[in-house]
């Protein structure tokens, strides 16, 4: 196989199967979960649920007071890597036109100079978390091998995405494959790793919010 | 409404050649490697050649750097497979050579820093020709002019 | 008939002066990529090259890129060039046809045996030998059977070096390049659809002048040629870096000559000499014209999704894709949706206790 049949499978057959794969895990683990149903509370409601379950995902995405170092340091290298992470994947130029195949709309796009600049960032926030998560004998004990693994195939689009624009003297056309691989391998991750937290963490502040909230706590 | 109006009325607009004001910056290292040969010429005698073709430049930015580098004192037009213009820009030990063929097309684009191009010169080869030709001319001359006479 | 003349010999014959000898060889060095402090070495070997006997095969072509080469007949240097090289056999060149011409191929392969270079335009059938023959005699039998006495092998054009157009989905002919074919002689791929005129002629004066092969990259391609990509050598560049492209072929940002990205170009995976060399003799090039690289010189590239399909875009059937697979989910989903709420259901009328392993079970 060339570098270009590579390339031409990897943007053609290779994201067919990553965003299938992405969409029916997604909506499956989704559906089975919310079909559920919740227990049906027999008490009256001391509060409106949606109010407080909105409450929560607000309050629990701030910096609060009661942190500890290590919960400190978590979040705050988390939220650099999140946003710079967001930042580089939505606003360049050219992942713009890819979503734009996929979704049919694009958007404005931030200057590349810009990017370059949350690209790092996101490399050397996530390099710090890793660094963390394993010097820190808490986390370290807690850390099981699905967090190894998406620490991974969440960094590897970040780098090769990175050694793309800096114009290294890698060979460019299998370099671009291996970074669009890469991003559909992180898709296909999503549903059945804790990557589906984009996803689900919303959903589970707002139940949180809103079972205090029918109590009459505060949310 | 005649039909033939409608084919006037499609606005064209033409971009001219002079509007496009964008560079590669690529003439500043040119003519630092021009100043740095003139200065090994000047030293050392040492020629140096840089092919005009070999650098990737913008539209219009070649011109721009002959144009800088001017019209000098000689100007020659040599007439071998083609037409080919050397010439002594205003910085002299710097010439320009552009060959062209018998088309016009341009086949090879220098500027030499030399104190004669060597393509001026006229060649050995062809100056071993010559000597046979002259010897070869004189010989007729002489054998008509002793022919008339006889 | 074997020539014994040298390249130098034959240009004096033309009544070519010293002078114009120098002046090829200055060109000839320009084409051919080298610095212009290579010109006495190259006047020297060309002095004293032997006059190559050349065989011309063409097989599923298009003949663009003859085309390309022979655009005119009167003195340039590519045409001197090509006079300089006894082109015993080109099919669409030659005047002989029918037995004549094979029986002249034939000799020339005889007496020049080991020797002789061979270029290739077009692509060859694997499928039925009928989808493409010569005088009866099919392209792979042509082509196998010349190349075992040919010194070197120069593949002309992207079908000639990758497969080209009848390569592309769905190749109903099995289309492939010379070097899938011929694996023992050296090949020099000079891809292009066409290849620029003077990088043909440039690697034909490479051999001519040092008898040897040019230094090659992985692709077979010589690498004066084809080492940079388009995107590296582009003038737009610039552009690109402060992420100014053209959205439409005709907007404001096309006019003031900014990035053709968004509007497909491939210059970054494509690997020519366009955006230095260019076109007609140096006059401009696809970019320059305002429309994006399509590529032609890669294998595969018609393949790639589309002319005008940016690099970094999906070229899948995504809305397809998405529904059947959005709809597949959604029905799994809520089969298994309904199945947890019956377990869950029975678990509570069975008064079932939750225990530590229920919990851990993620």
């Amino acid at each position: 196989m060339t570098e270009t049949d590579f390339l031409n499978w990897v943007r053609g057959t290779g994201m067919q199967i990553a965003l299938t794969v992405f969409l029916v895990g997604m909506i499956y683990r989704l559906l089975e979960n919310y079909l559920i149903g919740r227990k049906k509370s027999l008490a009256e409601p001391k509060g409106d649920e949606w109010r407080h379950g909105l409450n929560t995902v607000w309050r629990r995405s701030l910096l609060h007071s009661n942190l500890t170092t290590r919960g400190y340091f978590t979040l705050v290298a988390g939220y650099i890597f999140h946003l710079a992470f967001l930042i580089t994947l939505f606003f360049f130029a050219q992942h713009i036109e890819m979503f734009k195949s996929l979704l049919g709309f694009g958007w404005p796009a931030l200057p590349p100079l810009v990017i370059t600049v949350t690209a790092v960032l996101g490399i050397v926030a996530l390099i710090a978390v890793l660094f963390h998560r394993i010097t820190d004998p808490v986390k370290r004990m807690l850390s099981d091998f699905q967090d190894y693994l998406t620490w991974f195939l969440t960094f590897f689009p970040l780098i090769t995405g990175f050694l793309l624009i800096t114009q290294s003297s890698l060979p460019y056309k299998g370099l671009l494959a291996v970074h669009i691989l890469s991003f559909e391998l992180l898709l296909i991750a999503i549903p059945f790793t804790k990557l589906s937290h984009m996803v689900t963490l919303v959903i589970a502040r707002w139940y949180n919010g809103a079972i205090a909230g029918y109590k009459g706590v505060q949310s | 409404m005649p039909a033939t109006n409608a084919i006037n009325d499609i606005p064209i607009k033409t971009s001219g050649g002079g509007s496009f004001d964008f560079t590669t910056g690529n003439d500043v290292p040119i003519l630092h490697e021009i100043g740095h040969a003139l200065r090994r010429l000047s030293d050392q005698d040492e020629s140096t050649v840089i092919d005009l073709q070999a650098i990737p430049m913008a539209p219009g930015e070649e011109q721009r750097i002959l144009q800088l580098l001017g019209a000098g004192e000689v100007k020659a037009t040599l007439d071998a497979l083609g037409q080919s213009e050397v010439a002594e820009t205003t910085y002299p030990g710097v010439w320009t050579v552009i060959h062209r063929n018998t088309h016009g097309e341009t086949v090879g684009k220098y500027i030499e820093i030399t104190r004669c191009p060597d393509i001026l010169c006229s060649q050995d080869a062809d100056i071993k020709a010559s000597v046979e030709r002259i010897g070869e001319t004189l010989s007729e001359l002489e054998m008509k002019l002793s022919g008339g006479s006889a | 008939m074997t020539d014994h003349r040298t390249v130098g010999d034959i240009l004096r014959g033309q009544g070519i002066s010293r002078r114009g000898f120098m002046k090829f060889c200055a060109a000839t060095a320009s084409m051919m990529a080298m610095p212009p402090g290579m010109v006495p070495a190259i006047a020297q070997a060309l002095d004293n090259a032997r006059r190559p006997s050349v065989i011309w095969l063409s097989f599923q072509e298009c003949t663009g890129c003859t085309e390309s080469l022979t655009r005119s007949h009167t003195p340039t240097v590519e045409g001197l060039l090509f006079e300089s090289i006894s082109l015993d056999y080109h099919h669409t060149l030659q005047a002989a046809s029918g037995h004549a011409a094979e029986q002249a191929r034939e000799q020339a392969m005889h007496e020049n045996q080991g020797k002789y270079l061979m270029v290739v335009d077009g692509s060859i059938p694997l499928g039925n030998p009928g989808y493409s023959t010569i005088a009866g005699i099919s392209n792979i039998d042509m082509l196998t059977e010349t190349a075992a006495g040919a010194a070197a092998i120069i593949a002309v054009g992207t079908c000639a070096a990758f497969g080209g157009i009848p390569h592309a989905n769905p190749n109903p002919t099995g289309a492939v390049g010379v070097s899938e074919i011929i694996k023992d002689k050296p090949i020099i791929n000079v891809s292009g659809c066409p290849p620029i005129p003077v990088v043909i002629t440039g690697v034909l004066a490479h051999y001519l002048t040092f008898g040897t092969i040019p230094e090659l990259d992985k692709l077979g391609r010589p690498k004066a040629f084809f080492g940079e990509s388009i995107h590296d050598r582009c003038y737009r560049r610039p552009f690109y870096d402060k992420g100014l492209f053209a959205e439409t072929f005709d907007d404001e940002g096309a006019r003031q000559g900014w990035c053709l990205y968004k509007l497909g170009c491939k210059g970054p995976t494509t690997y020519n000499a366009c955006a230095t060399t260019k076109w007609n003799a140096g006059v401009s090039f696809p970019i320059q014209s305002g429309h994006g690289c399509i590529g032609c010189s890669e294998p595969d590239f018609w393949d790639g999704g589309g002319l005008y399909r940016p690099l970094s875009a999906t070229t899948a059937d995504i809305g397809t894709t998405a529904l059947l697979a959005a709809g597949a989910g959604a029905v799994a989903g809520a089969v298994a949706g309904r199945l947890n709420k019956g377990a869950k259901s029975q678990a509570q009328a069975q008064h079932e206790k939750l225990t530590v392993e229920d919990i851990e079970e993620s």
